[in-house]
């Protein structure tokens, strides 16, 4: 049955009404038409999905909606935009880090709780802690590079 | 030029100058293109050629690409072509369209044209000036093109040969909408088909009741072995999925071979034999002293991209519109209307982004699942998302290889004689890759309803680009004999992922060179320049050596590896060279890759970086870990823990370095480093444990088994 579910989104309390056990990456993409996060497998294996739920990275392809109730998502769309992009957006631009791009804003996510956890990561630390995000087109040299002048920037 | 002439690229076939581009009111530029971008950036590489001949600033030109009812027919975006042949169209029909424009300005200005000068679409000459907006452009351009007027010198280049940021990618990393996953169409119904298990099952009862009652199901299509669900809601639309796989009953049939037997299987099966190149010198045969041989295998590969397939159909007003991300959009119009018996003019195909193609994946048979699915709830618009486990059992693989070589080398380790055969089922079997056949298809949903239409037949890229792609050896050999052998029987589906045939080939070839490099005593990256006289393919070889600090006659502790390998890809495109560095202590990993890359003139210098980096971590991952697995039934690679790819901690310091010339033909950049990657990385195992490994994935278990 579907029920009324509420949770935070990018600082936004949203209403939804869905049954508890959809995926919240279905409930961002249709129901609040935040397209940033992907569909990649809908297995928690690839990455492509992930969204920050109370400052922890998480795959919302297999996180039900009754999971994130009363908790706080942020999605991609928080980060900034094509005019104003953020730190790290600026960075994987000036780094031309991306080929498709499809599992970018994924990787972008989990750098973002990376770097919200650790302002400096060595090589290692950014290659661990993308450890659960595919890329297919090869684009990693490009990805830690990103992340490396995001965390010099942001430390400035 | 006369008209009759061919013009360059795909401007022959698509004449008309207005086909191409159009001036807009707000000074913009639309350049209207058939290829599409899959992630590898062709759509800027073609923008900043537009800029440079047009004489107007890059983000003036706006990119319309792959929309059958508007854009040129440039055929299939794929065999990294887009820009030798596009991007000839391209240059030719902007330099043409920027001479009439100024002829026309030197009328109305009363200015001679050579005393005419322009700078960002505006004309200018002494005591006047009009920019290309206030021209009557349309009048001008509503011709053919004729590819009289000369290109730009490459020395006047200031766009083309600049690192241009990609168009694309500022939406990329905002999660800004423009995929096909993210389009919605006013209306918009979800759809999931649900696949049999294997090539050759039959669907042989299924219980609609468990479907068709479930919330939100719309319609429940079941057509012969054709199941589809059409629900209000995506996860209701999954929901029914998952019910329909349990309500129906399959019969499977008997696959011909599995994982372990298939490489026998191909050498031992009817094939189509013929010869790629003979060429014979009976002297320096004759100074054959020692003689070697080797079998080398290759397996099924994944296209795996980073997700499934996925479309969008409408059927209304008398017209069949789809969102794909197909390769060949004009093919997969002309095909749905054959299927549907609709004049072609009454399919319209639009190209959207989908995650990173490598080859002909299921975006065509997803598309025209959305067809069908959309026909079913009386043209309502449907989103077709296949789920992760159709795409690894149903898009068409990458085909397994089997290569046997022969060589001898004389008295003072030189190759006198060469044969190289090698085994396969075609790499082709796109939508449009038979012309003849009369009424066939490529996709699934045509094969599998009731009313089908019948497969195509498998064929092979044509000009030996598929199965023998790369076969011949591009060193100086005196004998040479190549044998490709077309196998008819097909036990799994099949058709063209990145290289085709020459990441098998390229992994043979070049690990049997040194192999012969080895048994004659000599360092690889001198034993290779010794049988090549190609100065371009000898300085990215050197180049390639030179910036990895490669040293001859360097002996391994078994802890480190290093090995080297080169190709020209096709024989007549992009040189590549490799040296790689393994490390041995835990597994197989490679540490340092180091190349250069000379693909003539690189439009985009970082895109051609950006291409061969990304195109070494996936040869790296095919080459170490991918393998798609099967038994005597059906494919039993389903997901990612079944067909692992490689991960952010594996993945390696990647260099690589453009010999860039400008001077030279642009000769496409995407599909060079996969097979001379593989036989580096084979080559550094060798070098570093005395192991040769013949058979991919190179993993752990096979070197234990070697030793």
């Amino acid at each position: 049955m579907s029920e009324a579910i509420t949770l935070t989104v990018n600082g936004v309390s949203r209403t939804v009404h869905a049954e508890p056990d959809t995926p919240l990456l279905t409930v961002l993409r249709n129901d609040l038409k935040l397209k940033g996060a992907k569909f990649g497998c809908g297995l928690g294996q690839c990455g492509s999905c992930m969204v920050i739920i109370d400052g922890h990275n998480v795959m919302s392809c297999d996180t039900p909606l009754w999971a994130a109730a009363g908790k706080s998502v942020t999605t991609i769309e928080a980060q900034g935009s094509v005019d104003a992009p953020s730190v790290l957006q600026r960075a994987f631009i000036t780094e031309q880090a991306a080929q498709c791009g499809y599992c970018i804003s994924g990787i972008i996510m989990t750098a973002t709780a990376l770097l919200a956890r650790n302002p400096d990561p060595s090589e290692w630390e950014i290659k661990q802690a993308l450890a659960r995000n595919l890329c297919r087109c090869g684009t990693h040299t490009r990805i830690i590079k990103a992340v490396q002048r995001a965390a010099r920037e942001m430390r400035r | 030029m006369s008209a009759a002439e061919k013009l360059p690229g795909t401007l022959e076939g698509n004449r008309r100058l207005d086909q191409w581009l159009q001036f807009n009111p707000d000074r913009s530029i639309t350049l209207a293109i058939g290829r599409v971008e899959l992630g590898q950036g062709v759509l800027t590489a073609l923008a900043q050629i537009a800029a440079e001949e047009l004489d107007v600033a890059f983000p003036r030109i706006r990119v319309l690409s792959g929309d059958t009812a508007i854009v040129p027919n440039e055929g299939v975006t794929s065999g990294s072509r887009s820009i030798n042949e596009g991007g000839m169209a391209v240059r030719y029909a902007c330099a043409e369209v920027r001479h009439l424009l100024l002829k026309e300005a030197a009328l109305r200005l009363g200015i001679a044209v050579e005393k005419l000068s322009v700078a960002d679409g505006t004309i200018a000459g002494p005591g006047g000036e009009i920019t290309y907006w206030q021209l009557p452009h349309a009048t001008l351009l509503a011709r053919q093109a004729s590819a009289s007027v000369s290109p730009k010198q490459a020395s006047r280049h200031s766009i083309v040969g600049t690192n241009v940021g990609r168009l694309d990618i500022p939406d990329k990393v905002t999660g800004t909408p423009r995929f096909v996953q993210d389009i919605e169409l006013p209306g918009m119904l979800f759809g999931r088909v649900v696949r049999p298990p294997s090539f050759a099952a039959k669907l042989t009862s299924f219980d609609r009741a468990l479907v068709e009652n479930l919330p939100g199901v719309v319609a429940l299509v079941v057509d012969g072995n054709f199941i589809g669900v059409v629900a209000l809601r995506e996860e209701q639309a999954v929901k029914a999925r998952l019910a329909a796989l349990s309500a129906a009953q399959w019969q499977e049939g008997v696959l011909p071979a599995d994982e372990t037997d298939i490489y026998d299987f191909l050498v031992s099966r009817p094939s189509k034999d013929q010869v790629v190149i003979e060429k014979s010198d009976a002297a320096a045969l004759a100074r054959g002293e020692r003689s070697f041989s080797a079998r080398y295998t290759k397996p099924y590969l994944a296209h795996a991209s980073m997700a499934p397939s996925c479309a969008l159909a409408k059927c209304d007003e008398g017209i069949v519109e789809v969102w794909t991300h197909s390769q060949s959009v004009f093919a997969l119009q002309q095909e749905i209307a054959l299927i549907l018996d609709l004049p072609a003019a009454e399919v319209r195909v639009h190209h959207a982004e989908g995650p990173g193609c490598y080859g002909h994946n299921g975006a065509d048979d997803a598309a025209f699942d959305a067809v069908l699915l959309s026909r079913a709830v009386s043209g309502r618009p449907v989103q077709v998302q296949w789920m992760r486990d159709d795409e690894f059992a149903w898009e068409p693989l990458g085909p397994a290889m089997v290569i046997k070589t022969r060589a001898s080398l004389d008295a003072e380790g030189n190759i006198v004689d060469w044969a190289f055969d090698v085994w396969s089922n075609g790499h082709m079997h796109r939508p449009g890759s038979v012309k003849t056949a009369g009424r066939v298809s490529s996709l699934i949903g045509a094969w599998h309803v009731l009313d089908s239409v019948p497969r195509a037949p498998q064929v092979d890229a044509p000009m030996f680009a598929g199965i023998a792609n790369n076969a011949v050896a591009g060193y100086d050999l005196p004998n040479q004999r190549v044998v490709e052998h077309c196998v008819l029987e097909l036990p799994l589906r099949v058709s063209s992922l990145r290289a085709l045939g020459a990441y098998a080939n390229v992994f043979a070839l070049e690990s049997f060179i040194d192999e012969l490099a080895a048994a004659s005593g000599s360092d690889p990256v001198e034993f290779r320049l010794r049988h090549m006289k190609n100065p371009r393919a000898r300085a990215v070889m050197e180049l390639a050596a030179a910036r990895a600090g490669w040293q001859p006659g360097v002996v391994s502790d078994g802890t480190t590896g290093y090995g080297f390998a080169f190709a020209q890809y096709k024989n007549y495109a992009g040189y590549f060279a490799i040296a790689v560095e393994l490390e041995l202590d835990q597994g197989i990993r490679v540490r340092r890759a180091v190349a250069a890359v000379d693909v003539g003139q690189a439009i985009n210098p970082d895109g051609v970086i950006n291409q061969n980096e990304g195109g070494i971590i996936q040869a790296i991952s095919w080459t170490l870990k991918e393998q798609v697995r099967f038994d005597r039934e059906r494919i039993t690679s389903r997901s990612w823990e079944d067909y692992p790819i490689l991960t952010f901690p594996e993945v390696p310091k990647v260099e690589v370095h453009l010999i860039n010339r400008p001077d030279e033909a642009p000769l496409g950049a995407g599909e060079l480093a996969m097979g001379p990657t593989a036989a580096a990385i084979a080559n550094a195992l060798h070098q570093a444990l005395g192991v040769r490994i013949r058979d991919l994935p190179l993993t752990v278990e096979r070197i234990t088994r070697s030793m």
